[in-house]
């Protein structure tokens, strides 16, 4: 499955949309782009680009909830957006996702070669159809892309690399917490998303679940070549899983940077802990 | 064996107090203790019942009235249920019917009778109109209400992955009111006998309702008795219909499920 080609990233996904400010940037040549110029790319940012803000604001009424967000980010990185609650990270999400709409700005996402949009995300409950069987549930996840038999076979095959393949023919009331939270893991990824927004799915999970969790989808992820946004008030989780980091603070960027470290990680390593701190000391104002 | 036992004695014992009652009125009958012009035994009921099922009477009577039953129903259903669903998921139409709707829901359907007969006379119409203006509101207020309360976390799940209006009223919207719909209907088939018992006592010429009339007419109280427990008999039957439909569609449901 081809992501992205360089084919779609010269012509606008969506010609009719295109923004006078994009227009501008797409006549004219590099040199010359003053004042549109992009900002100074990230240093390891040879990759495509899965989607990016530009300029994005979001208010609600007077309140600025998103206040001029810039972000680039590249196919298939894990990125996790940390930040205090209220501080705009899930209004990001909703942005991403297309369930709201910026009071400002511009956002790019990268579709598919049809132009389909992929993005999938995850809640923090599993909002499983209660009336569908496991595998109906899963099935959800390709309306518009597959019907019958193959929807079928694919919605099978990822519930069986969540490890619920035979749970596949039960309603979802007789599944546990984290047996449901599988199965919208399931149907997130049966269509093979470019992106994956990720709104705290682990948040009501009990601790040891959670790590469970947190592996599976570590492993998917590694498996797979989605783009993974995560959006989580826990900092452990954040440094465990992400290739970067961004804490959102008064709808800005308050810091944005990368977790070079190797996987698999081990909870409760020195290195994390030390990423640990760091973050919390910015969310929380002290000084390092 | 033993949890067989159980089950069979469990299921029974609904019907101990029936059964004795029935026991207590027989004896009572017989050795004169209430007057056969005030209450009929329950052998005179049963004879009557054999009587009137050898001359067809019976039959007729009952099929006339089930006919009218579930006509006036299926009219009266379907227009609430339209309604119901019209309003649930658009906002012009509900702030268009809704506020009328509820003044005549507060109108008794049964004070309208008089009008009723000035308009229809006492022919079949009369009690069609009569059955599908008492149905409207349960199913009416409870579609309503059912497509009110469904999640709009699952709605919003629907729309962001892709599906149509179309899609999401099958899939999602329906079966997250389909309860509440039930809860309409079975309360429903409830006001469907009511409002034909009354109809057909006040203005008919033929029913179950008519049949009782003519017996006290001849001071046959074993018929009013038996007409009387052929109603609470069909009512029972709608219900455990209903009930059924209700197990059927709502296997997903924690309340439904065995095992």
């Amino acid at each position: 499955m081809s992501v992205i080609t360089l084919d779609q990233q010269t012509k606008p996904a969506r010609p009719v949309k295109e923004t006078a400010e994009a227009r501008a940037l797409r006549e004219t040549p590099p040199g010359q782009w003053f004042p549109y110029a992009a900002p100074k790319p990230r240093d390891q940012d040879n990759r495509d680009v899965a989607f990016s803000f530009r300029g994005v604001s979001r208010k609600f009424g007077d309140k600025t909830v998103l206040d001029n967000i810039d972000l680039d980010v590249p196919a298939g990185q894990f990125i996790a957006v940390i930040g205090k609650s209220g501080c705009g990270k899930s209004t990001l999400l909703r942005l991403l996702t297309g369930l709201d709409k910026p009071t400002s700005g511009t956002l790019t996402l990268n579709k598919g070669a049809e132009g389909e949009n992929r993005t999938r995300i995850m809640f923090q409950e599993p909002r499983l159809l209660p009336w569908a069987k496991i595998a109906r549930n899963v099935e959800v996840g390709l309306t518009g892309i597959a019907k019958g038999a193959e929807a079928r076979e694919k919605s099978l095959a990822i519930l069986s690399e969540v490890g619920l393949a035979d749970r596949a023919e039960e309603w979802p009331s007789v599944l546990s917490g984290g047996q449901r939270q599988r199965v919208a893991l399931a149907r997130a990824l049966v269509a093979h998303p470019y992106i994956l927004a990720l709104d705290e799915p682990l948040g009501a999970l009990d601790a040891l679940t959670r790590i469970e969790m947190q592996h599976l989808l570590e492993s998917i992820w590694q498996q797979q070549t989605f783009t993974a946004v995560l959006v989580t008030h826990d900092v452990a989780e954040a440094v465990a899983l992400a290739d970067r980091v961004i804490v959102i603070d008064h709808g800005r960027i308050a810091l944005d940077f990368d977790i070079p470290l190797e996987r698999p990680r081990r909870h409760g390593s020195p290195e994390l802990a030390r990423l640990e701190g760091k973050i919390l000391d910015t969310l929380f104002g002290g000084s390092d | 064996m033993k949890s067989t036992g159980q089950s069979i004695l469990r299921n029974g014992t609904g019907w101990l107090l029936p059964a004795l009652i029935v026991l207590v009125w027989e004896i009572a009958a017989r050795t004169g203790l209430i007057s056969p012009n005030v209450m009929a035994a329950p052998s005179a009921v049963a004879e009557a019942f054999w009587r009137l099922l050898l001359s067809g009477e019976l039959v007729r009577n009952i099929g006339v009235s089930t006919a009218r039953a579930l006509s006036g129903f299926a009219i009266g259903g379907s227009i609430g249920l339209i309604f119901g669903l019209a309003n649930g998921l658009s906002g012009l139409s509900r702030n268009l019917t809704d506020t009328t709707l509820q003044m005549v829901r507060n109108i008794p359907h049964l004070a309208l009778i008089p009008l009723v007969i000035l308009w229809f006379g006492i022919d079949e119409e009369a009690k069609l109109f009569l059955v599908a203006l008492g149905v409207f509101f349960p199913i009416y207020v409870n579609t309503l209400l059912g497509i009110q309360s469904v999640d709009p976390q699952l709605v919003e799940m629907g729309r962001v992955y892709g599906m149509s209006r179309t899609t999401l009223f099958f899939r999602v919207i329906l079966p997250g009111a389909l309860p509440a719909i039930f809860v309409g209907l079975r309360y429903a088939l409830g006001i469907m006998w009511l409002t034909l018992i009354v109809a057909e006592t006040i203005a008919a010429s033929s029913g179950l309702g008519y049949m009782a009339m003519q017996a006290r007419e001849f001071l046959l109280i074993d018929v009013v008795v038996l007409s009387i427990l052929i109603y609470a008999l069909l009512g029972k039957l709608a219900d455990s219909f209903a009930r059924l439909l209700e197990r059927l569609t709502l296997q997903w449901h924690p309340a439904f499920q065995t095992a």
